[in-house]
Order: structure tokens, then C-alpha cells, then sequence
């Protein structure tokens, strides 16, 4: 009865993540609420149309781009673990790459996510397909970000599913298959982050976002904050499945933080230089972030703060005793994701369009459809993520095995 | 089929395409139609286009009709009948008085620094003597509004449509209202008589309203 | 703003409204799925404008002509009207003339169908302070200034709309070729097939494309039902459109002036073919000091201002 095999095997995952405990019901209840009213808000804004949000003809991307831009950040940082993984072989952090590549399809799913809810007609959607809609290759780069996104999606879904499936048959993987895969998947990650870039670098009408320094401080930022989120997730795994992460794997990352921001920071000083002492019309988004233009500050403080966070988190990261500290090194990641979300979300969308190619200044900041949105997409992500460790750690450490074709005894779960 | 029921058959058949060609036309067309009367011929520089009649006022026009007999009187002074025109008037005012475009023999025509005699109909050319290179850009269509179609017959305005001859500063107008902040911009439920009613009605309604004399 | 905030959020967590709101939402999402109605999923499968032949094109017209009565009770007559061999259009502003009343915006408005609520404008009038810094940046432009009357002593205006470029920047980011460049120059969007993603507008230098953020609404005896399927037929929420230099009255033989052109009382729009050498709009351009807006980036717009004195 081979062919029930697959059954069998779905079976036992879905039981893996139905059953749990008090925590771990509590936790998919508080992240299905979050769901759920984002789901009420995606509605009414479905119904009524994208006015719910605060975006206009003035500020026409927003809240939803910027989380976007971030998470595709994220997702490019899977990348860093697994260069020195693979191709040193750095054993320590070779056993987390799991969780990594996981969270890289996690973000990419959010991103799509996101750009979904920013659609104005959601069901035409499949128009920006190549074959069957009219996908615009290759000279929208929109284009290039859906193939690259899905790509990097399903590189990034293959290898853990993959890995996962044949050591749940008690196999080990074929690297005949892995590798290549893994070759690829350095300079993807590396492209989805460059697309994603050049996606508003190409823009020759909006000065901030057409300086060639974009695409580096994109990679340099994305760096900083999908490692340093991927931290924290590693210390919650380790506590929560009692699973064997070693200290080094953690301090060698963050340790690699440290220099991704350091160029991080150059490259913003680059930036910084240049606008403020040419001084040139283009200086005018950079003069709102900073100090504000005419009156309109809305950013200012948030812009100060992220620059505050990242320079903070730099010297703690960079100091070996802070470094290896947990207290001081949580603090570090929590400043990083801060820094990076607001300078990479609202900090680099917003003035792209502020001044507006006509002059015109709209504040923009986001309506609570807006917020509820983002929030129920970060609480579906952060869902995704939890059900794909609840069946994959167990399969990751021998709990949780699948029936094969060659009759074996069934496992002791 | 007799001769007589094909006839009113054909005829009928005119009477529905004269209808349906009426019913596609714009409706402004039939309006810049019956208005055009002037199509200028005589100078080569011209291009074929369509002058409506000039804006005469009522009653006052034909000159002659009161004038005939009438001596001339080349003197600046407070007119007794022309009143409004002669406290108002402010064109060049210290260089030009009455006669310098009105011909004192026939009233009903305008003279030329040359001496030529033009009709009202073609009063382009006495200001065209002062306003040369505002002529020639009128003449090719670069001065002035122009109507009808980009690629057919073009119906042009003389100067005096738009610039009353005695005082030709535009006067100002209203403007409309700006359009909305973006912030105000908001989801609202409207019923079909809140929606918004748009401050310009029928466009080809409006061609000639807004060229303002007082 | 923070006020109307609070304002929304009140209103999001009242039940009722979440519970509408629902309905309607998963009443949208499954109209491709479980209507009897077989326009719908004519209209969801509706191919590019332009790969469609003839009789696809007709019988889209058809379902759009019966949509457009159903929902606004009046005949529409859809054009699909080609581009004229031989032409590609040109469009002047004299900046010396303009006087900032605004008729063209709303003229525009009328022609075109634009939505009244939420409102959208194709033109949009920038006033400037003479003397100031203006052209490049725009960033000393005010928008909503709003006299009793105009022209104001010490300031000039500038009309801004679509500037037809050449080298569009908005055709070459969008995604799905939902909009393009005719044969004619105009820069054209297909309602049915834009996916709302509005990455044009963020490449417009112009700010020349609107989206429709709501449900366009509009005064149904304000409506002009004589269209072209590339032009000033009625839009749809979530997609984009813009200044089509009145495709449906441009393009015939004889063919209109735009709505702009001839409402403006000082004749400061000019617009002809520029491919005609006897055309005014070539005439200006040879014999008048013209500049195109923001040239440092090449979009090479064919919408010349001038300054014909």
C-alpha cells in the first residue's frame, strides 16, 4: 500500500501541528486575532477601494511598499548563512541554516502578501504573468521582482522541504541536487535584493531614490536586520524545542552584523555627504527626512532614531563583550530590526515622493486599515513560520519520521 | 415598385441619414456654423479659415444711421453720446482719439493709417497696424483662441472678441476652485444628488462666454 | 490628519461596518467564481487590448456598452477609433497668456468623465512667484491657490498635464503593458487590463497620472457618453488613468481640439500635428523661444510651453 504512504505521512505533520500546548495554543490564538481583523480590514478595504489607505495621487506608495522593501531585505539575508555554511563548511552555523532558508520563504511569502494588498485590482493579478498575462520583460523592472521573488521562493522552499523530506525518511540528502541549488541561491539572493533596488533606483523622477548607492545600502542594510532577526528567532528555538544551537554559531553572526553595518553606515554617509554639500534641488528629500522642508517634520524624529538605533547597535555588535553579552546582544538585534525597518521602510519610500515631482509636500502617514493590514500579514508571517518549525524541528531532530517504501519499524512518537 | 414609392422611399432615406448626420455632430458645430460668415481669401499669407461676424452692439451699428451729416470732430473731449467709451477709454489714450480708426466720411468703415477703407468684419488689419508681430502670430494661429478641428476648417476670433477695441486689457476673471487637498480625499457615501456637480457645464456651450468685455 | 485618523478608527471597529465590509469583500472575490453571469467572467478574462482581432475587440464593446447602461442607465457609444496615418500630436502652452483660471481643469473634467468623488483632475495649475525660483524642481509651486480673481499681480501660471513624452518612463516600469504609446504619440491605458499597481506614477516626473482610490462616482447627467475604449470612458476603482489629449475628439477626420484647447478664454493652448510642417504647433516650435519640462531626463515630452511675446 505504498501509495497511501503520502497520506500517511500528511497525517502525521498535521498532527505535529495540531497538537501542542497551553503556549502554543495561546500563541496561534493572539496570532489569529491579528489575523483575523486584518483580514476585516483587507475586506472593507477591498470593498471601498485602496482611499481607506492613506495614499494618494501626491504619496502613491506607502506603508504596505515599505514593509515590502523591508521583508525582501530579510528574506536576502538568508544568503548569509548559508555562504559560510556551504562553502566554508562552518559547522556551527551550517545547522541553522534551516531556519534561515525558512525564514527567507517566510518573508517572501509576506512580500507577496504585501504587494497584493497594495494592488488596486487584486484579480487581475495574473496579468503580470509571463504566457498567460503580459508580463512586461524585460523592461519593467516589476517584472524582473516577480520572477526573481518566486524563484528565490521556491529555492528557498525546495532546500529545507527537500532536506527535511529525505532525513524524514531517515535519508541523508543528495548533494548532487542541494548544491547547485545552494550555488544559485548566493547570487539570487543577492539579485532579488538588486531588483528590488533598482526597482526604484530606475526612477529618474524621484532624485532620493535614483542615486546608485541604493542597491549597496539595500544589501548592506538587509544584512544588518534579516541576521539580526534571525538572532532572536534562534535563541526562541533554542529555548522553546530545547535544540542544540551553539553559542559561537550566534556570536560568529553577530559579530558579521557588525561589519554589514559598519559599510551600512559608510554607505549612508556617503549618501549624506553628497546631498548636503552639493547641495543641490535634489537635496530636498533628504532635508525633509532630516530636518524637515517647509514646515513638514512628520518623519524627522524617526529618521534621528533609526540613526541613533543603527549607530548603537554597531558598537554594541562590534565589542566582543557586548557581543557575547545576551542582554546587551538582544538589545543590539532589537535596535537593528528597529534602525533598518524605519530607514528601509517609511524612511526610503516616503521621500521618494516627498517633495512630490510637481513640489507638493503630503505628509503621508498610514490610516489604522492600513496598520491592521500590515499587522494581520506580520501575524500570518510569524504563523507560517511557527507551523513550519513545528513539524520540521522534529523531523530536523529525529522525533518525527515519515513511513518509506522500504517497510521500517514506525518511529516512538 | 412605382416610380413614386421608390421617390419617397429615396426620399425618406435623405431625411433619416440628414438626421442621424445632424444627431452625430457635435453640438457646438451647428453653433460655430451659422456664426461663421467671414472666410478670408484676399491675402495669401493666409491660411482658409472662418472669422465669426464681429460683436457689433446693438442698435449702434450701422454709425450712419445717426452720423450721416454729421460733422466731424477731430477734438479730445467728453463725448455726449458715446459716453461710456469716452471715460473709459484707455488704448495708447494719449496718441489716439476717435478718428484714427473710425473714418470720419463713411461711419460704417474703418480707414487705415494708409487710407484704405476696411469693413468691421476685417478690423484685424487697423490693429494689426499697431500689433504687428501679434498679427502675424494670429494669422498663423499662435495668437488667440482658435476652435473647429486641428486638421479641417479652423474658426478664429477677431481681435475685438476678445479685446474690447476701447480699453483691450483683459479683464480678470473668477478662477474656479482649486482642487481638493489630497487629505481630504476621504471615503464618503453619497447619494446621487450629493455627488459633486462639475463648475463647467456643455463645453462647446461655453466657447465664447468667457471672453470678457464690460 | 491625527484627527482623522481617530475618526477611522472609531469607524473600523464598529461591527456593522466590519460585517458590510466582509460581505461586500467576499462578495467581490467571488464574483470570478460564482456568478451565473457569463459577462463576469468575460470581463475577468478579457484579453490585452491589443491582441485582440476584430471581433474580440467588437464584442468587448458590446459587454461594455451593456455594462455601462446597466450601471449608469445611459447609451454610451465606445469608439475605438485608430490612430491617423501620418500624425503624431503636439500640444503648446503659452505661458505668457495663461492666466490661471482653471476653465481647462474643469472642462477636462467634463470631457473626460473624470470621477467628481472621489475627485479627480487631469491638469493641475501651479502658480508661481515671478522673480522665484520655478522650473526645474517646482518646488516653490502652490497648487490651491485660490484669488478672487486672476491674474494676480506678481505671480505667472503653468498648467501641467500628461506631456505625451516620447520616451515615456510610465510605459516602460509598467508590469503588464497596460499602458503604452500609439502610433499618434498619445500615451493610452487600458482600464481592463491595469492591475492598480501604480508603479507608473511613482516614474511620472510629471505628476500627470491619477488613481482611482474609490469607486469613481459621477452625476449621471453629467456624464458624456460619447468615448473611446483608450480614452474618457468610465474608469474603474484601482486603476490608473491620465490626460489622453482627448483621444475621442483628436482623433478624426476632421478631428476636435481637445476640451482644453478650446475652453481656454485667452487662447493659450495650441495643439496640432507635429509631423504637418504648416501646423501651428510647428510654427511655434520653430519660430518661438520653447522649453519642455524637466528635459535633464530625457522623456522628451511633445507638450512645448512657450512665450509667444
Amino acid at each position: 500500500m505504498f501509495f497511501l504512504n503520502p497520506f500517511i505521512n500528511f497525517f502525521r505533520v498535521l498532527k505535529q501541528v495540531v497538537k501542542g500546548g497551553t503556549w502554543y495554543y495561546a500563541w496561534i490564538g493572539f496570532l489569529s486575532f491579528f489575523i483575523l481583523i486584518g483580514v476585516a480590514a483587507y475586506l472593507k478595504q477591498l470593498n471601498h477601494g485602496l482611499i481607506e489607505t492613506a495614499m494618494r495621487d501626491q504619496v502613491s506608495w506607502g506603508f504596505y511598499i515599505a514593509n515590502f522593501t523591508f521583508l525582501v531585505g530579510v528574506a536576502a539575508a538568508a544568503v548569509y548563512l548559508v555562504v559560510p555554511a556551504y562553502v566554508y563548511n562552518f559547522k556551527p552555523i551550517k545547522e541553522v541554516v534551516l531556519f534561515g532558508e525558512l525564514l527567507a520563504a517566510t518573508a517572501i511569502i509576506m512580500c507577496v502578501l504585501f504587494i497584493m494588498v497594495d494592488l488596486g485590482r487584486p484579480e487581475r493579478v495574473w496579468h503580470i504573468l509571463p504566457v498567460i498575462g503580459k508580463m512586461h520583460f524585460p523592461a519593467s523592472l516589476l517584472a524582473w521582482d516577480v520572477l526573481v521573488l518566486n524563484g528565490y521562493l521556491a529555492i528557498n522552499l525546495f532546500i529545507p522541504f527537500y532536506g527535511l523530506y529525505k532525513l524524514a525518511h531517515g535519508k541523508e540528502y543528495n548533494m548532487q541536487i542541494i548544491k547547485p541549488l545552494i550555488i544559485i541561491s548566493i547570487p539570487w539572493a543577492i539579485s532579488i535584493h538588486t531588483v528590488t533596488a533598482f526597482l526604484y533606483n530606475g526612477l529618474p523622477s524621484r532624485p532620493f531614490w535614483n542615486a546608485a548607492v541604493l542597491a549597496p545600502r539595500f544589501i548592506a542594510s538587509a544584512l544588518c536586520s534579516g541576521p539580526a532577526l534571525m538572532l532572536i528567532i534562534f535563541q526562541l528555538v533554542r529555548k522553546i524545542y530545547k535544540l542544540d544551537i551553539e553559542n559561537k554559531a550566534i556570536f560568529k553572526i553577530a559579530e558579521l552584523i557588525a561589519y554589514a553595518m559598519a559599510v551600512n553606515l559608510f554607505l549612508f554617509m556617503a549618501e549624506f555627504f553628497k546631498e548636503f554639500y552639493s547641495n543641490s534641488i535634489h537635496l530636498a528629500p533628504m532635508k525633509y527626512l532630516y530636518f524637515g522642508l517647509h514646515g513638514h517634520y512628520n518623519l524627522v524624529p524617526w529618521m534621528w532614531a533609526s540613526l541613533f538605533f543603527n549607530l548603537t547597535a554597531f558598537v554594541l555588535f562590534l565589542l566582543p563583550k557586548t557581543r557575547e553579552h545576551f542582554f546587551s546582544l538582544n538589545l543590539a538585534c532589537v535596535l537593528v530590526i528597529a534602525g533598518v525597518y524605519i530607514e528601509k521602510g517609511m524612511g526610503l519610500v516616503v521621500p521618494g515622493f516627498i517633495p512630490g515631482t510637481l513640489g507638493e509636500i503630503y505628509e503621508y502617514s498610514p490610516t489604522m486599515v492600513e496598520r491592521t493590514i500590515t499587522v494581520g500579514i506580520w501575524a500570518l508571517g510569524a504563523l507560517i513560520y511557527t507551523i513550519f518549525l513545528k513539524f520540521m524541528i522534529p523531523i530536523y531532530k529525529g522525533e518525527l519520521r515519515f513511513v518509506s517504501r522500504v517497510k521500517e519499524q514506525p518511529d516512538q512518537t | 415598385m412605382t416610380y413614386a414609392r421608390r421617390l419617397v422611399l429615396l426620399i425618406g432615406l435623405c431625411v433619416l441619414f440628414a438626421t442621424l448626420a445632424v444627431n452625430n455632430a457635435y453640438p457646438g458645430e451647428e453653433q460655430e456654423q451659422t456664426a461663421a460668415t467671414t472666410r478670408r481669401k484676399a491675402d495669401p499669407d493666409m491660411p482658409k479659415y472662418v472669422v465669426p461676424p464681429p460683436p457689433l452692439s446693438e442698435g449702434i451699428f450701422p454709425c450712419s444711421q445717426c452720423h450721416e451729416g454729421m460733422e466731424p470732430n477731430p477734438t479730445r473731449r467728453e463725448l455726449t453720446f458715446h459716453t461710456e467709451i469716452s471715460k473709459g477709454f484707455n488704448h495708447a489714450k494719449e496718441q489716439r482719439w476717435c478718428l484714427d480708426c473710425h473714418n470720419p466720411d463713411d461711419r460704417d468703415k474703418l480707414r487705415l493709417a494708409s487710407g484704405k477703407l476696411i469693413s468691421f468684419e476685417e478690423s484685424e488689419y487697423l490693429c494689426g497696424q499697431c500689433h504687428g508681430t501679434i498679427f502675424r502670430d494670429w494669422k498663423v494661429g499662435v495668437h488667440g483662441k482658435r476652435t473647429g478641428y486641428w486638421n479641417g476648417r479652423k474658426v478664429y476670433r477677431l481681435c475685438v472678441h476678445c479685446h474690447y477695441p476701447h480699453w483691450p486689457k483683459f479683464q480678470p476673471l473668477k478662477p474656479l476652485p482649486p482642487p481638493l487637498k489630497p487629505d481630504h480625499i476621504k471615503y464618503r457615501k453619497l447619494s446621487d444628488d450629493e455627488i459633486p456637480r462639475n463648475p463647467i457645464g456643455d463645453i462647446s456651450e461655453t466657447v465664447y462666454k468667457y471672453e470678457k468685455r464690460r | 490628519m491625527k484627527r482623522e485618523d481617530k475618526k477611522t478608527e472609531s469607524r473600523f471597529f464598529s461591527r456593522r461596518d466590519v460585517l458590510k465590509g466582509a460581505f461586500y469583500g467576499l462578495a467581490s472575490l467571488a464574483i470570478p467564481i460564482g456568478s451565473a453571469d457569463a459577462s463576469v467572467w468575460d470581463a475577468f478574462f478579457q484579453k490585452h487590448f491589443r491582441e485582440m482581432n476584430k471581433d474580440e475587440v467588437g464584442a468587448v464593446i458590446d459587454r461594455l456598452e451593456k455594462e455601462y447602461y446597466k450601471k449608469f442607465g445611459k447609451k454610451f457609444d465606445i469608439k475605438t477609433t485608430e490612430a491617423i496615418p501620418g500624425t503624431l500630436f503636439g500640444y503648446g502652452l503659452d505661458l505668457s497668456r495663461c492666466i490661471g483660471c482653471r476653465r481647462c481643469v474643469y472642462a477636462c473634467v467634463r470631457e473626460n468623465n473624470q470621477s467628481r468623488d472621489p475627485q479627480i483632475h487631469w491638469i493641475t495649475v501651479l502658480r508661481f512667484k515671478q522673480g522665484k525660483k520655478w522650473v526645474n524642481d517646482l518646488e516653490e509651486a502652490e497648487k490651491y491657490y485660490y484669488p478672487g480673481e486672476v491674474p494676480e499681480e506678481g505671480y505667472f501660471y503653468m498648467p501641467v498635464q500628461c506631456q505625451q513624452c516620447e520616451n515615456p518612463p510610465c510605459v516602460k516600469v509598467c508590469p503588464t503593458q497596460a499602458t503604452w504609446k500609439e502610433p499618434d504619440g498619445i500615451v493610452v491605458v487600458d482600464y481592463n487590463w491595469c492591475i492598480g499597481c501604480r508603479y507608473c506614477m511613482a516614474a511620472c516626473p510629471y505628476g500627470a497620472r491619477r488613481f482611482n482610490w474609490g469607486e469613481p462616482r459621477i452625476a449621471r447627467e453629467e456624464l458624456n457618453t460619447n468615448v473611446h475604449y483608450l480614452g474618457n470612458r468610465p474608469r474603474y476603482k484601482g486603476v490608473v488613468e491620465k490626460c489622453t489629449f482627448c483621444i475621442q475628439r483628436t482623433r478624426g477626420n476632421p478631428g476636435r481640439y481637445p476640451a482644453c484647447v478650446e475652453i481656454c478664454p485667452v487662447g493659450a493652448r495650441k495643439f496640432g500635428n507635429l509631423l504637418d510642417p504648416k501646423s501651428e504647433i510647428r510654427y511655434i516650435i520653430e519660430n518661438k523661444r520653447v522649453f519642455r519640462l524637466k528635459e535633464d531626463l530625457n522623456t522628451q515630452p511633445k507638450f512645448f510651453y512657450f512665450f509667444a511675446t
